[in-house]
């Protein structure tokens, strides 16, 4: 593959652009299974972390790939995994754990259809509510979609960026279609990309204490092997790290983990608008289905509808405040997406206003097209 | 000896922290402890540099008393979380502590792929026969014929050897000891941890409160009496039949073989990844074309 030096200009498909955006990110270690349609980040990264001196491993499984990312990432590591729908099961064990530990690390689902083996080869959007809800108990998360090849890049870098500061496991949640789409892209500048790495504390270690607040609610991180020695547990733990089953420490603990995000939402949420300054109606959409829905956004202009897209990025922690301000603007919402109304829910959920909100769901392993969602744009 | 165990104690427990502990009295977890604290005391292993995983149940809890780099994982996956840790930071000398059903059940398949591997990984299993903490469950090395409360009417099922198990599925040091055993225990600690490779250390260990008492073995006196009756060293068992070995615990060193650490052997292929990174760099400044995939 050739590229253009001046432009930095890339033919890439969205599973090879994932992983140089992890590489631009800092990524240094990759564990994973071989699963489609995600196995190209698993093959490239076994080829590219070698030779910037990182660690690639294939583990028996997801379960153990996202054990080996949590401790990669507790030993100083900037840790990536990358699955699809039956691995993204089996990773959410260790995905909880990974949350209440703080461990950054970033899990790409590359989706596929479901439930279980369900369509290997076919495009998804099904694990939307999964990735918010997968793990059990409550706890914070952050959950961005990819639409292209190029964002892939791009929020690849923002999730390591966010996962690092924020002490969280992100997930990135592609598609079939974003993965496999080869797309020429233009890469930005290596010096353009800012890049993130977790506070580490600079007091003495017997001052050190790991899980203790501060005003970002993001305590500093010692790596093991730093001098800092601690404890990490999953269980509920003070702010030493040794469990407790102390209401006041619990409550404190689990909603300091909750409102570090809350304080983040921010820089956390991304939306993008396309012709939304004087819509009158609007598509929400969120990965592939946001690429065919922009479309029909401009085939509907031509025909004289006032139309707009939202576009979520960021899906959780579900960017309220936006979507709420777009649905108080317009008459009617369309909400395309490739599973049974997984977003469509949050929208309704979110609607203060008269809008109403047009599901749009196809199931059947093939992307939504943008005739399919202009026909509702020229309708409502 | 006295002396010894407070240095010990002074130097590597948490004591400030969260005592008295979770364990029983008379628990083999806390000799366990001791043998494993007294081993890292003797090699010279500065606390900064070790880490104690664990994963859950009763033997889980022991990172959460002593005063390193300690980390306690979700249930049977703490060799997974170990690996990451190691390869993230090779200097790091790494212990896995884990129980039976920890191990051999729910973390059976990571133990056996540990092994395979060939990380530098020390995996140390108290093996008590039993799930204790969440009440006296059998377990995969719960006897034939056993009493738990999940097999009343006799245990059906039949055991694993994890020393056998471990040597099988490729670990490079594999030994057994029991807790009454303690000094012996000791020394075979050091050896599997200096051990550079996947070692496996077998601790053979007393539930008297759930295994004992259903079984009619006593309290923790009697059970480790019969450990001490019923040990024979490995040199001693190697001349024995298989008849006169029944219901005996071998103990000693039962597999010690030299072959290439994965985490070394992959150090060599980041190197000749790495040069042959920068060559293809080097090519790309003299025609001016980069090339992102070779």
């Amino acid at each position: 593959m050739e590229i253009d030096e001046k432009q930095n200009k890339v033919l890439l498909q969205g599973n090879e652009a994932i992983v140089a955006g992890a590489l631009a990110a800092g990524c240094n270690f990759f564990a994973g299974y071989p699963i489609t349609p995600a196995s190209e980040i698993s093959e490239l990264l076994s080829v590219k972390l070698p030779e910037v001196g990182g660690t690639f491993i294939q583990m028996e499984d997801e379960i153990a790939s996202m054990g080996a990312v949590i401790g990669a990432s507790l030993a100083g590591a900037k840790a990536l995994t990358a699955t699809s729908g039956p691995g993204f099961s089996l990773i959410q064990e260790n995905l909880g754990y990974g949350c209440i530990t703080e461990a950054p690390c970033v899990i790409v689902n590359v989706m596929r259809g479901g439930p279980s083996t369900g369509l290997p080869t076919s495009v998804s959007q099904g694990d939307v509510q999964m990735a918010r809800w997968g793990t059990h108990g409550d706890h914070p998360i952050i959950v961005l979609a990819v639409s292209s090849v190029a964002d892939c890049f791009s929020i690849t870098v923002k999730a390591f960026n966010l996962s690092e500061k924020y002490r969280i496991p992100v997930i990135i949640l592609s598609d079939e279609v974003v993965a496999h789409t080869r797309e020429s892209v233009v890469l930005p500048a290596e010096e353009s990309i800012r890049v993130f790495d977790r506070v580490k504390p600079d007091v003495p270690p017997e001052w050190y204490k790991p899980y203790a607040d501060n005003n970002r609610g993001v305590p500093d991180m010692a790596n093991f092997g730093d001098g800092y020695r601690h404890h990490v547990t999953g269980l509920v733990h003070d702010e030493n790290g040794f469990p407790t089953q102390n209401g006041k420490e619990v409550d404190a603990f689990l909603r300091r983990i909750h409102g570090k995000i809350s304080k983040g939402f921010k820089e956390i949420q991304v939306t993008k608008t396309f012709l939304m300054e004087d819509a009158e109606v609007c598509v929400i959409a969120y990965g592939s289905v946001a690429r065919s829905a922009l479309r029909a956004v401009r085939d509907a202009r031509k025909s004289g509808v006032k139309a707009g897209l939202v576009q979520l990025v960021t899906l959780f922690p579900f960017p309220r405040k936006t979507v709420d301000t777009y649905l108080r603007q317009c008459r009617a919402a369309i909400v395309p997406e490739m599973n049974m109304g997984q977003i469509a829910r949050e929208v309704s959920r979110v609607n203060q206003a008269d809008c109403r909100i047009v599901k749009h769901n196809r199931i059947d392993g093939h992307l939504i097209t943008p005739d399919e969602i202009f026909k509702h744009l020229s309708t409502v | 000896m006295l002396e010894r165990a407070e240095i010990v104690r002074k130097e590597y427990l948490r004591h400030d922290k969260k005592f008295p502990h979770v364990w029983c009295p008379g628990c083999g977890n806390g000799i366990a402890m001791g043998a494993i604290l007294r081993a890292i005391q003797s090699l010279g292993l500065s606390k900064d540099e070790v880490v104690m995983a664990s994963g859950i149940g009763c033997s889980g809890r022991m990172p959460t008393y002593v005063d390193f780099n300690t980390i306690h994982t979700t249930h049977g996956r703490a060799l997974t979380f170990s690996t990451g840790i190691k390869l993230a930071n090779p200097a790091l000398t790494v212990l896995t502590v884990m129980g039976d059903g920890d191990a051999t059940a729910i973390g059976g398949n990571h133990f056996i792929h540990a092994a395979r591997r060939n990380i530098d990984l020390t995996a140390i299993i108290i093996n008590n026969s039993i799930y204790g903490m969440t009440g006296g469950q059998y377990s995969p090395t719960t006897p034939f014929g056993s009493q738990t409360t999940t097999s009343v009417y006799g245990h059906v099922e039949h055991a694993f050897s994890i020393a056998e198990l471990a040597a099988t599925a490729g670990a490079s040091f594999v030994a057994r000891s029991t807790v009454y055993h303690a000094a012996h225990l000791e020394e075979m600690l050091k050896l599997a941890i200096s051990k550079r490779g996947f070692s496996v250390m077998e601790v053979i260990s007393n539930c008297h409160v759930q295994y004992g008492k259903k079984n009619k073995l006593g309290g923790a006196v009697q059970m480790l009496n019969s450990y001490k009756d019923n040990a024979v060293k490995v040199e001693k068992a190697a001349k024995m039949s298989p008849e006169e070995l029944e219901g005996k615990i071998t103990i000693g060193v039962l597999a010690d073989v030299e072959k290439p650490i994965s985490t070394e052997v992959y150090r060599q292929v980041v190197e000749q990844a790495r040069l042959k990174a920068e060559k293809i760099t080097k090519e790309k400044d003299k025609d001016g074309v980069k090339r992102y995939e070779e």
